[in-house]
């Protein structure tokens, strides 16, 4: 506390000195709230990673970086006020982690020519650089996710899934039902049947869902939860007794949050993902001697190596990446956000480049470029193992199924350019 | 010794019914719209409007709205979110369905709906009273937030359930949208809230407010002197539902720019704006402002100061900004419980006599 304040007061002198440069990152996080199981580890995962490359490097490319950090609450509004206190101080990219404020982002960043950057989340036909000028989703988008989970469902069965019965369990929202669609579309093209259970928010209340379940015997759950209702479903579906192998969440289902509740019960739980997971990566000792060990961890610095942590680790090593790509274009260390979106667009992830930071194998490799804002989707699967409360890798990441994405993805992005009156651009 | 009637006179009947009958308050009064319509808009940013004027301005319309439900015509209503939505829709249906027409009039109009399905929500209280009929009206909340998130129609089939709002103009300024100026939006907002003030002032102190204070004082006292009940519970629902509808649409068009029901018009937003008229004063215009303002700026004021002068931590600023606000809340209600607009009141007394008390 006393050494946050100083910090604090630190990062305010520096905010006050006139020609001090520093690379602005706004980090709308929430620490409060019913989402806040999910928030605290992402949020603190960001926060260490820029407050590492500032420890270590000085910043990237010898300017410091100063995260300015915003309580949204996930809540729209607040996260409006978020936005619009600190895209002043020359915030170089937002990473909302939620859907909800990510709808709101959309055009204001656009019309304020800062990028956003919603990694797994947000918007999925934002995949489309050509409409969505100023948003990214790389890795992985939600249509991704609901493709690879099929996929890996499909190699489980040998190639196929007719007359099988899937059931989607899904936040009743904008999040959880994106994935509908997709599902839709791959029922129709492998022949399973596909049942559709909304799970209103905050998402306690499941008892009729997991009942209509039991009554049905799916052969495969899918989950597109996020906070408590994770956790709720989890035990339901221990409670009904249904095979937690053929249960399967999306990456914001995945994390001990989730299944350390239902205990021996939730063995064999799956998730999909599209990073890493564990702590056996370089990076972390890094981390450890000069950020936790050091006292410089941000909010309790409890929570390195979960799921959300590494999360939010991976998003600040994907936004400092873009820094450096977006440095070495402008020739300036110092950027504008302008030149940030540049970065961004350019952003290329090799093997090689993730072993130099310390994290070999840690996400999938992908490039992006003005047309696809997406990466290369590739999509892995983990599962949870209760005995040693620690998550696996069972399946790496593979590609998924683009001729049905990108259909839908031109459809999706193609009414907001029509609605919007948006001109095609990279052309 | 400036705040007195005396030698302020009053020649014409109009003169003697005005809303401010002291000269003071008159130029106060012109002061806060001439501030408000003349310097405001030269000053505002985005962050002001954004964070601060927008919300407070389209609280106060849906508060207005809720006092005369609840505080003029004493009709319990948990509804207000749920009313909001269908003004928020029915505006966005209008946008997107006739894009040429000004928003002023899709404004009106989402209003306009909103009230007739107020009213149909409003039929139960003919029969029900106090706590039931909270419970009725918090049955149509729940009906109406369903219902958008259901029907795919309301929100044109978009893959996600979200509505966004596109650009549209008056008078070929850009009022929704991102690349609205912020002084466009805030003057729309407020030319909504100044009319409805104005309206909702003077539609308590005629005829029609009259007959709704009579039903809540005691509704079959009333109905023996000849108050219809039927008629003073539907207006009152009716011109309740409009200003709500009003804030509803301009809450999502003008100030988020896309919603999603479940999130934005769910129960919480119902209960908020009831705190607002609780803490602001029953049946109070005075009080409908005093009760957004606080619970609209208060909590950004506690971030501002928690967490950008001193640097806390934010997690701690938000856990704060609760405990803070819900204990002025209790504060007020035990020190004050006719709320902000009694305190008003009081010192509007205490200053007839200032200086000299005795």
């Amino acid at each position: 506390m006393k050494l946050k304040l100083a910090t604090a007061a630190l990062g305010a002198l520096m905010a006050a000195g006139p020609a001090l440069a520093d690379l602005v990152i706004p980090d709308l996080s929430y620490r409060t709230g019913p989402y806040a199981a999910g928030g605290i580890p992402f949020s603190d995962g960001y926060n260490d990673y820029f407050t590492l490359l500032n420890e270590r490097d000085g910043g990237i490319g010898g300017v410091p970086i100063r995260v300015v950090e915003c309580e949204t609450g996930y809540n729209t509004e607040k996260g409006v006020e978020c936005y619009e206190s600190t895209k002043g101080e020359g915030a170089l990219v937002y990473q909302p982690l939620s859907t909800g404020i990510t709808y709101q982002l959309i055009p204001k960043v656009t019309a304020d020519n800062i990028p956003l950057h919603t990694m797994g989340y947000g918007r999925t036909s934002a995949k489309n650089g050509t409409v969505f000028s100023h948003v990214f989703n790389y890795p992985a988008n939600y249509w991704d996710g609901a493709s690879g989970a099929i996929n890996y469902l499909l190699e489980e069965n040998g190639g196929d899934l007719s007359g099988k019965k899937i059931a989607l369990i899904y936040h009743n929202s904008a999040y959880g039902k994106e994935p509908i669609r997709t599902l839709e579309e791959l029922s129709k093209k492998h022949g399973f049947e596909l049942a559709a259970l909304p799970v209103d928010h905050p998402g306690q209340e499941q008892k009729s869902q997991w009942l209509q379940i039991r009554r049905d015997r799916p052969d495969y759950v899918l989950m597109w939860g996020w906070g408590v209702m994770n956790q709720v479903a989890v035990q339901e579906a221990a409670n009904i007794r249904f095979p937690m192998e053929n249960f399967i969440g999306i990456w914001w289902s995945g994390s001990e949050n989730d299944v350390v509740p239902a205990g021996e019960a939730a063995n064999g739980y799956k998730a999909l993902t599209f990073h890493n997971v564990g702590t056996d990566f370089p990076v972390f000792d890094d981390l450890k001697t000069h950020v936790v060990d050091a006292g410089k961890a941000a909010g309790a610095g409890d929570q390195v190596g979960t799921v959300l942590y590494n999360r939010g680790l991976y998003a600040a090593v994907l936004a400092a990446e873009a820094i450096k790509k977006a440095q070495e274009l402008s020739g300036n260390a110092d950027i504008t956000p302008a030149e940030m979106r540049e970065g961004m667009e350019a952003l290329e992830m090799t093997e090689a480049k993730m072993t130099e930071l310390g994290l070999p194998n840690f996400g999938p490799t992908f490039s992006v470029s003005c047309e696809n804002h997406g990466g290369d989707a590739l999509v892995g699967v983990t599962q949870w193992d209760a005995a040693n409360k620690t998550w696996t890798m069972i399946s790496d990441f593979k590609p998924t199924d683009g001729e049905v994405i990108g259909a839908l993805i031109d459809e999706d992005s193609g009414a907001y350019a029509s609605e919007n009156n948006i001109d095609s651009r990279c052309n | 010794m400036f705040y007195r009637e005396a030698g302020d006179f009053k020649t014409s009947y109009i003169d003697d019914s005005q809303t401010f009958p002291i000269k003071f308050d008159r130029y106060r009064y012109y002061v806060v719209l001439a501030v408000a319509f003349g310097i405001i808009p030269f000053l505002i940013n985005d962050y002001l409007a954004n964070a601060l004027l927008l919300p407070f301005l389209i609280y106060a319309i849906a508060a207005i709205g809720l006092n005369i439900l609840v505080g003029y015509c004493g009709q319990v209503s948990l509804g207000t979110g749920g009313f909001m939505a269908v003004g928020a829709y029915a505006c966005y249906k209008l946008m997107t369905a006739f894009p040429d027409v000004s928003m002023f009039i899709h404004v009106i109009l989402a209003g306009g709906i909103t009230a007739i399905v107020g009213v149909l929500f409003g039929l139960p209280s003919l029969r029900i009273k106090g706590f039931y009929l909270a419970v009725a009206t918090l049955a149509a909340q729940f009906f109406l937030v369903w219902l958008f998130n259901r029907v795919p129609w309301f929100y044109n089939y978009s893959a996600s359930g979200q509505i966004n709002a596109p650009e549209r103009d008056v008078f070929g300024i850009i009022i929704t949208g991102p690349n609205a100026p912020a002084w466009a939006t805030y003057l729309f907002c407020l030319i909504f809230l100044t009319i409805c003030a104005l309206i909702a002032r003077n539609l308590t102190r005629g005829t029609t407010g009259r007959t709704w204070m009579a039903i809540r004082d005691m509704d079959i006292a009333a109905e023996i002197i000849g108050v219809n009940p039927l008629r003073a519970k539907l207006t009152a629902f009716a011109v309740s539902s409009f200003f709500v509808g009003i804030a509803g649409a301009l809450f999502f068009a003008v100030y988020l720019g896309a919603v999603e029901v479940g999130e934005a018009f769910g129960i919480q937003k119902s209960f908020l704006v009831l705190f607002m008229i609780i803490i602001g004063g029953l049946g109070s215009i005075f009080g409908s402002f005093a009760g957004a303002a606080f619970l609209v700026l208060l909590p950004v004021v506690l971030k501002v100061v928690g967490a950008d002068w001193l640097g806390w931590p934010t997690d701690i600023v938000a856990h704060l900004q609760l405990v803070i606000v819900g204990g002025l809340i209790i504060l007020f209600l035990i020190l004050e419980p006719h709320g902000l607009a009694q305190l008003w009141r009081v010192a509007k007394e205490k200053l007839r006599l200032w200086p000299f008390p005795h």
